[in-house]
């Protein structure tokens, strides 16, 4: 177990303070127009940084109390691409992941420290705007958590924390939220009914609609279709190639054909550092790093 | 490299069969034209024939590896190395199929030629089948034994096996012209000398799979001085 971090830092820095002064320089080299400058300081194979990126991740460690869950991580998230993360429990995936709408905030003695850049602003150090943050980066767990509310109520109730619309225009809006989650024709004539009262597969995808119904630019999906049957998972996957016209997803699974299937670029954790990060179909054929082979093919722990 | 065992031993000795059986496969193949070559040599028609007639070995190993392969595609949905074996030979065991057939092909000649005088010496197609062979061995001992440089050696043999063609065509166009009665002699040499030119081609193409096997990297159609890069 390493302790090591400054023991001081809040989950939301100031500008500057508490980086390791290497992830600085990094932003540097790629604003520099020298994209790969900084891949030899991050001994991470395959090509961590991109030009469009839509969250640049520099160097991020995080902390459960005095535990170093995430190790000084760099990583560009590619602007309407599915990047997946893989890697074995406890690797750091599912906890990268929370770091990029901060919902880790709800819970005390957690923190972040380096920087998330999004749209030119480090998402880590605003401690101000935090709802807004959550309505530009969405986020959908591993089971369905629809609230205990009609199926419409259901996508209205987030737009209504930071939109005031028309009743016609809610109605567009929650319309256009359910299309998008390809489950407008499912539930069209059940809109008044309890969102609880729905299948699974159907819930997952309502909770999809809620997400998007705020317009966010980027979603998050921790294991969104591992609870589901293989049928609703085809739906689910069918969806996230659909969405990523409009968002940036990140997603986490332990299901490795899901990876395969559905992302763009793959990002293989383990015990909390980033190993190897590139393109899916070479990750895949042919990773460089041992200990990714080892993970893909089945030859781990 | 070398790899840890999988976690799933069962998945490990599936992969191990696989390649255990394009050994196998290989060896076969290379005793075909072992055999093939010392039909020629001792002017053995008895040795052709029943060359010809054992064919079918080397068809049924070919559906067998290809049946595995499938098998294990769809149980395992493999990746990476893993992968990668499993879709080369599938490729390979084709290459390896018609080096057998060349092996009988040349069985068949030799069955033609029967009895009748030698035209010329054999010595050149004799090491010329001796170089093709080495090919093939070279480029299954590569992937025996993970070394891709064993198998871009083996490719570079190739060059030689086509320098031996050339001679050879020369050689009986010579023949020929010195006398009709030696044509239909000429020609079967000639013939021989293309089977063992094929053979040459297929082991490269073995060779070449053996090298995105172990490394990832496709070097088909790609100069010869790329390639000694591997090496």
């Amino acid at each position: 177990m390493e302790t090591s971090g400054p023991e001081s830092t809040h989950s939301h820095n100031l500008p500057g303070a508490s980086t390791s002064g290497s992830g600085s320089a990094s932003l540097r080299n790629a604003a520099a127009g020298h994209p790969h400058a900084d891949s030899d300081r991050n001994r991470v194979a395959g090509t961590a940084t991109l030009a469009d990126a839509k969250l640049e991740i520099r160097g991020l460690s995080f902390f459960y109390g005095k535990y170093k869950a995430l190790h000084d991580i760099d990583l560009d998230i590619h602007d309407r691409q599915v990047t997946a993360f893989i890697g074995p429990s406890g690797c750091g995936k599912s906890t990268l992941l929370r770091t990029l709408n901060r919902i880790y905030e709800l819970y005390p003695g957690q923190h972040a420290t380096g920087k998330i850049m999004l749209g030119g602003r480090n998402l880590l150090e605003r401690a101000d705007d935090v709802n807004l943050l959550r309505a530009k980066v969405g986020m959908v767990f591993q089971k369905p958590t629809p609230f205990p509310m009609s199926v419409q109520d259901n996508i209205s109730f987030g737009v209504r924390l930071y939109e005031r619309l028309s009743r016609t225009d809610m109605e567009e809006r929650v319309q256009w939220a359910l299309e998008k989650a390809a489950l407008w024709t499912e539930v069209k004539d059940k809109l008044r009914q309890e969102g609880t009262a729905l299948s699974g597969g159907q819930q997952q995808r309502l909770c999809i609609a809620r997400a998007v119904a705020v317009k966010p630019e980027v979603l998050l999906l921790d294991e969104p279709a591992s609870a589901l049957d293989p049928i609703s998972t085809q739906k689910i996957e069918q969806l996230i190639t659909e969405l990523k016209a409009d968002y940036t997803i990140a997603i986490v699974t332990h299901n490795m054909q899901q990876a395969a299937r559905v992302s763009d670029y793959t990002a293989f954790m383990y015990l909390g550092r980033l190993i190897e990060f590139g393109e899916t179909k070479r990750v895949f054929t042919k990773p460089t790093e041992r200990q990714t082979e080892e993970y893909i093919t089945g030859r781990f722990g | 490299m070398s790899m840890r065992q999988h976690t799933s031993h069962e998945f490990e000795s599936e992969l191990e069969a696989v390649r255990q059986r394009i050994f196998g496969m290989g060896r076969h193949v290379d005793q075909v034209l072992e055999e093939s070559g010392r039909a020629l040599q001792e002017r053995d028609t008895a040795l052709g024939n029943q060359i010809i007639v054992g064919d079918k070995q080397t068809d049924s190993m070919e559906m067998e590896i290809d049946h595995l392969c499938l098998e294990i595609l769809v149980r395992r949905q493999p990746v990476a190395g893993d992968l990668r074996l499993l879709t080369s030979a599938l490729k390979l065991v084709i290459d390896l199929e018609r080096i057998g057939d060349l092996g009988v092909s040349i069985a068949a000649r030799v069955v033609e030629l029967g009895h009748e005088a030698a035209l010329t010496p054999y010595d050149d197609l004799l090491r010329m089948m001796t170089t093709a062979r080495e090919m093939l061995r070279e480029a299954l001992a590569a992937l025996e034994n993970q070394d891709p440089a064993r198998a871009s050696r083996a490719i570079d043999k190739d060059e030689v096996v086509d320098a031996y063609y050339t001679q050879i065509f020369n050689d009986v166009l010579g023949r020929m012209r010195e006398s009709p009665d030696n044509i239909f002699r000429a020609t079967r040499i000639q013939a021989i000398s293309k089977y063992i030119e094929r053979i040459g081609d297929h082991a490269t193409n073995i060779a070449e799979r053996v090298i995105f096997i172990l490394t990832g990297e496709d070097i088909r159609h790609v100069s010869r001085v790329r390639r000694s890069d591997l090496s």
